[in-house]
């Protein structure tokens, strides 16, 4: 049994899939990952289902050592430095730990979350049908918690596949989009303008929770109690003190602060790694529109197997020249193209 | 009940959710149109529906947009709240013991002086009362109650505490609830009991149903102290008054 040990993690970082839907009724909420995309193209390039159980790793660095075997991994979100005992690889690319060497990746670049997914999955007891950490509620496996090191995640041994990369859709920092409602009534049409027209910062107290904004302060028309009713992955809820608050996977499944707004599906994965301390902007787009950009989503996630290509291809080298760029250490892009398989 | 009853509100909350709201306020009438609704969706499905969230005044519809549109549930789920019973299942009634004031209940005090009245008026009130499990929510078996009397309303704190413990009894505006595990909370926490509503591994994991009566019951440390391990391992505490 081949087995990938945690040598070293920071804070924020746990298993998580595509999570438990089911039991809102009763207040469990599904968690699962922050950004799906990512999830599912980290799970992608190691064959395994789209939403399969991964490492969610938090802003700051991790390494991972295979035991047991050898352990072929998928890399995908905030792109980092990553070595294999000093060989680079790149993000959005699937790379092969041979029995005792170390994966180590850097700090999170350009967003907040990375997935590391593992060929054959992570061993685990699923609970309400997934791994995902809640630790508020005890639930997650192998762990109930966040990771620690030492911890291990037992699997198989890698196939011995050729590596494979993927395609993603160029990033972009437009504004998040969002749809008013369901409570956009308790505010005057000058705070909505508020929301819509202003800049706004991740405050760093922000978790898998919540993400508190940190901006002008938005009034409500008759103050902030409300009777409590259910809430859903992006619901912008405004408390007392007229800091919104964004409600994240691993949020509460109903809240009393009137919510103003709802981050749409297409946009929530990008809106999740938006780093602390970076400005963005919201913009409001009609239901209609939130639920075709829904559908193209959905279509992407599922084009992903198609996505995938071979590590050799041109492509690859031009992705991973740019990764070691930009990573700014040690590896110019001379020493990248050494390292490069066949540079046409 | 000739007057026919008013349509509900459908509020998007973003793309794949809908909020069927009944009423704005917390009035029991409303929270068992809510709890109809419900039962009327679990007998007729709309294909498209991923999960129902049953509120105090709405029911929170979970759904996938490849397979249905905002127009279209909207349509089907007023449809279904048109011709909703609201009918009665028999109803559980529960005993919960709760210690408190002191460190099991720090905000006691303050809400006693905000209302200008006594710690022991307080607890003497939020015994008296008769309460309904109007909806479960925020974390698991967070138990929200319908039923509180107007002299215990009390506004929400304006910063919430990150904080709070397990099994907290608290007042918040109009509710107020059974809190089961450790968390944040913007209500003010006026005791503790023993009884957990979710435990894993203890069938049922989650204890009460929406619907289900309330009454609390006061009990003092020791025995908290008590039936705190007895409950850890796996006993109700809760009494069933009647089945």
């Amino acid at each position: 049994m081949s087995k990938l040990v945690v040598t070293s993690i920071g804070p924020a970082s746990s298993v998580q899939d595509g999570g438990r839907p089911g039991s809102q009724r009763y207040g469990l909420v599904p968690s699962g990952a922050m950004d799906r995309l990512s999830l599912a193209a980290a799970n992608t390039l190691v064959g395994n289902e789209l939403l399969a159980a991964a490492v969610e790793i938090g802003p700051f660095g991790a390494s991972f050592t295979a035991r047991g075997g050898a352990v072929r991994v998928g890399l995908a979100g905030a792109s980092r430095n990553a070595d294999i005992g000093g060989r680079p690889v790149a993000f959005d690319s699937s790379a092969t730990l041979a029995e005792g060497e170390t994966l180590n990746l850097g700090f999170a670049r350009g967003g907040s979350f990375s997935y590391l997914a593992i060929e054959h999955g992570i061993e685990g007891e699923p609970m309400f049908g997934s791994l995902a950490v809640n630790a508020r509620a005890g639930l997650g496996s192998p762990y109930p918690r966040p990771l620690q090191s030492g911890d291990e995640l037992k699997t198989q041994a890698a196939s011995g596949i050729a590596e494979c990369r993927i395609e993603l859709p160029a990033s972009n920092d437009a504004p998040i989009r969002i749809v008013f409602g369901p409570q956009d009534d308790e505010f005057a049409d000058e705070s909505k303008k508020l929301l819509t027209d202003s800049e706004w910062k991740i405050s760093a107290t922000s978790d898998r929770m919540g993400y508190r904004l940190e901006g002008p302060a938005i009034k409500h028309l008759d103050g902030h109690n409300i009777v409590s009713d259910g809430t859903v992955n992006g619901s912008i809820q405004v408390p007392g003190n007229g800091q919104p608050i964004v409600l994240m996977p691993d949020r509460g499944t109903s809240g009393g602060y009137p919510k103003i707004a709802t981050v749409i599906t297409a946009d929530f994965g990008r809106f999740a790694q938006i780093s602390a301390g970076r400005s963005f902007r919201f913009k409001a787009v009609t239901i209609a529109e939130a639920q075709a950009e829904a559908i193209k989503f959905h279509a992407l996630l599922r084009s992903l197997p198609d996505r995938l290509r071979g590590i050799e291809d041109f492509g690859l080298n031009i992705e991973a020249l740019r990764d070691a760029n930009v990573a700014g250490q040690a590896v110019s892009a001379i020493d990248a193209v050494t390292w490069q398989v066949a540079v046409p | 009940m000739a007057e026919p009853l008013s349509p509900p509100r459908l509020l998007p909350s973003g793309d794949s959710a809908i909020t069927v709201e009944f009423s704005r306020t917390i009035d029991d009438a409303a929270n068992r149109r809510v709890l109809a609704l419900d039962r009327v969706i679990a007998a007729e499905p709309i294909a498209g529906i991923t999960e129902t969230v049953p509120t105090y005044r709405s029911l929170l519809v979970h759904y996938d947009p490849v397979q249905i549109s905002f127009d279209a549930i909207g349509e089907q789920l007023l449809a279904r709240a048109a011709k909703a019973p609201p009918t009665e299942t028999g109803t559980r009634r529960w005993r919960i013991p709760v210690t408190y004031g002191g460190e099991h209940g720090i905000d006691l005090e303050d809400v006693a002086k905000a209302l200008q009245t006594t710690p022991d008026q307080i607890v003497a009130r939020h015994v008296a009362g008769d309460y309904r499990v109007a909806m479960i929510g925020f974390t698991p078996g967070w138990s929200y109650l319908s039923g509180l009397e107007t002299f215990l309303h009390v506004p929400r704190r304006k910063d919430p505490r990150l904080l709070t413990p397990a099994g907290t009894i608290s007042i918040g505006g109009i509710q107020t609830g059974v809190q089961c595990l450790a968390g944040p909370s913007g209500w003010h926490l006026l005791g503790r009991t023993p009884v957990r509503t979710y435990q894993l591994h203890r069938d049922p994991t989650f204890l009460l149903e929406p619907g289900d009566a309330i009454t609390f019951t006061a009990v003092d440390a020791k025995t908290f102290a008590e039936q705190d391990r007895a409950a850890d391992a796996g006993e109700f505490v809760a009494e069933l008054v009647t089945p």
